[in-house]
């Protein structure tokens, strides 16, 4: 085959890994469509924080929230106007007198998401390492805090509820699907280049002229605005949301997804997020109780949390490149080389 | 007088006073490990928590009071050596952003495990009572002081006196104070890397065994969270204070804890929802303005900046 069809073949991977997963779940029955559902929304998720941690090799914990500002914003948006005065009594007037369509609301979640990711980006881009970390964490405390408490931009404590149910097989796809090929085309760009530039050694990068301030922020706020669409696809599979269901536990699952598929390639983001969404439906189920298949194994609860705890720090310890070891899809047989894990 | 200021009497204040010294005690904890290993212990928490547990396992099964303490040490510096040797060991050449994602992951699998063990009872949480009688209060110059406070402060106190006599005084002192100002040099010059950080974490485990039987006075049920959001805060504080050394990390783990002692006795609780945000945005701030930490002089070498 020729080497001009690789960068083809590479998003043919992902995407076909995702497309199987949509034909799944049109053909299961309902309490399983919801777990592979569930599994492709994550992809989402996890492949926009791919972009950025990825790409970019800095540590993240904040990304979460560009996905609970989305949820927020489409699902506060979506709820039908006759019943949101109800529930939603202390809104601004704006959100409160206004409902829009499914479709649209997905774009508000992407451009909330990206012009939040903006404004925090352009100060925090400047850290990187340890500073990093704890900075995006602090990020993603104060969105908490806030989505929690002011009730006038959505339901403060209590449970966002009437979002209209939309992402079905078909959306979820497609909302995966988009994020895959946007994430590609970036880490395939001039852009994207220089990020990567930079992650493998940024004292070269910036001999060269690249400005890493800049190309690390580019990223963030794209990572934020595809993060933001997944929150949107998110609260229209659930149909209800609170602050709690977009914080820690979310971050901890969608991080130990990235670093067991591999924070180095689009697909290890992709594989570790169908493969850690089947580990944790299985195991959650196993926690009910309820049988899979031909094994019946009964957990006792929280069991589920600390299996992926232990899967995501043995990656850490003892394979830090994750599963795909950095690698894209490929059909040749692997070569050496680009296999950098988060922070390296 | 306005009600904020009358608010803020003695008690509010020898409370705050003693809530700084229990986050000085963990700012400690997290400072020691930070020092030698380059790593942000984001389970640090979860060693807490673990030794609660243990009390509220001896005060449920009617043990001395002596004995739950004792427990608690054991099962904190226990699990501290054994994350050191399965966890911090294998990722000591790692970078501390990757160290600080494995922790995460630690500690999110002791909490998990605490659920695990705990809802075996079929309820969330337990209670850890037996040295509860601390919690009563002493009129000290007409001021209502729980003794816990005054046990709390002066505990701190002893504490930070012997750690500042093993690190000034000690050869096992200098060699973490060689191992934090440069490793590589110090391991060149014959300080030995495993008793070094054995030490570092072992002290730190006995600080957070401290801190879970204070902690457990005030806070007597016991569950997974335990600690959790004290552990929080006092890594912002850490951070802010200066987290390249360990007096500056201590001062800023005393100088959050008093702080929102102050703000929490003296503020209403619905004033108080959104000083979370207020605290965690300061914490952005100090990182972007002056990494080194507040209470640092000249220039830290531990935050990389682009």
């Amino acid at each position: 085959m020729s080497r001009r069809l690789d960068p083809a073949v590479q998003l043919l991977g992902p995407c076909l890994l995702v497309v199987a997963a949509g034909l799944l779940a049109g053909s299961v029955s309902r309490s399983v469509e919801i777990d592979v559902l569930s599994a492709i929304v994550s992809v989402a998720i996890v492949v926009s924080i791919y972009v950025f941690i990825g790409n970019s090799g800095v540590l993240s914990f904040g990304q979460i929230s560009f996905v609970a500002v989305g949820a927020f914003a489409a699902g506060v948006m979506t709820i039908p106007l006759e019943s949101k005065q109800g529930v939603l009594p202390d809104l601004f007037p704006l959100l409160r007198d206004h409902s829009i369509g499914n479709l649209p609301s997905l774009g508000v979640a992407a451009a909330v998401g990206g012009t939040y990711a903006l404004l925090v980006g352009m100060p925090l881009m400047r850290l990187s390492g340890l500073a990093a970390g704890i900075a995006t964490f602090a990020v993603l405390e104060v969105t908490h805090n806030v989505l929690r408490e002011w009730t006038k931009i959505g339901p403060g404590a209590t449970t966002l509820s009437l979002v209209p149910e939309t992402t079905g097989p078909l959306q979820a796809t497609l909302g995966a699907l988009f994020v895959i090929v946007v994430a590609f085309a970036y880490q395939r760009s001039r852009l994207g280049r220089m990020l990567r530039a930079t992650r493998e050694d940024g004292a070269a990068a910036e001999g060269v002229g690249i400005n890493i301030h800049r190309q690390r922020l580019w990223a963030f706020v794209l990572s934020g605005a595809l993060a933001g669409l997944s929150g949107g696809l998110f609260v229209h599979l659930l149909g209800s949301i609170t602050a709690d269901q977009v914080y820690l536990e979310i971050t901890f699952i969608t991080l130990a997804m990235l670093v067991v598929g591999g924070t180095g390639s689009l697909l290890g983001a992709v594989v570790g997020a169908l493969a850690v969404s089947g580990l944790d439906s299985f195991l959650g189920r196993a926690e009910e109780g309820a049988g899979v298949g031909p094994l019946t194994l009964d957990l006792p609860q929280g069991s589920r949390l600390i299996i992926l705890g232990v899967l995501m720090a043995a990656m850490l310890i003892l394979r830090p490149a994750g599963i795909t070891g950095g690698r894209e899809f490929s059909l040749r047989r692997p070569s050496r080389g680009d296999t950098k894990g988060v922070g390296q | 007088m306005t009600p904020v200021v009358a608010a803020l009497d003695v008690q509010t204040l020898v409370d705050a006073i003693g809530q700084g010294a229990v986050y000085a005690l963990m700012a400690v904890g997290i400072g020691l490990v930070f020092g030698v290993l380059r790593l942000v212990n984001f389970a640090y928490g979860q060693l807490i928590m673990a030794g609660a547990y243990a009390l509220a396992f001896a005060s449920a099964g009617g043990w001395p009071v002596w004995a739950g303490i004792a427990l608690c040490y054991v099962v904190v510096v226990a699990l501290s050596l054994v994350m050191e040797l399965l966890v911090f060991r294998p990722l000591r050449t790692q970078s501390p952003a990757v160290m600080l994602v494995t922790t995460f992951a630690i500690a999110f699998i002791l909490q998990a495990a605490a659920l695990v063990i705990d809802v075996r009872d079929g309820t969330i949480g337990q209670a850890a009572t037996s040295i509860a009688s601390l919690n009563r209060a002493v009129t000290i110059g007409g001021a209502d002081v729980r003794k816990i406070t005054i046990v709390a402060i002066v505990v701190t106190l002893v504490t930070l006196g012997v750690l500042a006599l093993v690190l000034g005084r000690t050869s096992i002192g200098l060699h973490m104070r060689a191992a934090a100002a440069d490793f590589a040099t110090a391991r060149m010059l014959g300080v030995r890397a495993n008793v070094v950080i054995g030490s570092a974490v072992l002290i730190s485990g006995v600080l957070a065994a401290t801190v879970a039987w204070i902690l457990t006075v005030q806070q007597p049920f016991v569950q997974p969270d335990f600690a959790l959001k004290e552990t929080i805060v006092v890594l912002v504080g850490v951070v802010v204070g200066g987290i390249d050394r360990l007096w500056t990390a201590t001062l800023g783990g005393f100088t959050i804890g008093f702080a929102s002692g102050i703000i929490n006795g003296a503020l209403p609780t619905d004033k108080t929802v959104f000083l979370p945000s207020v605290l965690f945005a300061f914490v952005i701030v100090v990182l972007l303005l002056r990494p080194q930490g507040l209470f640092v002089r000249g220039r830290s070498s531990v935050v990389d900046r682009v």
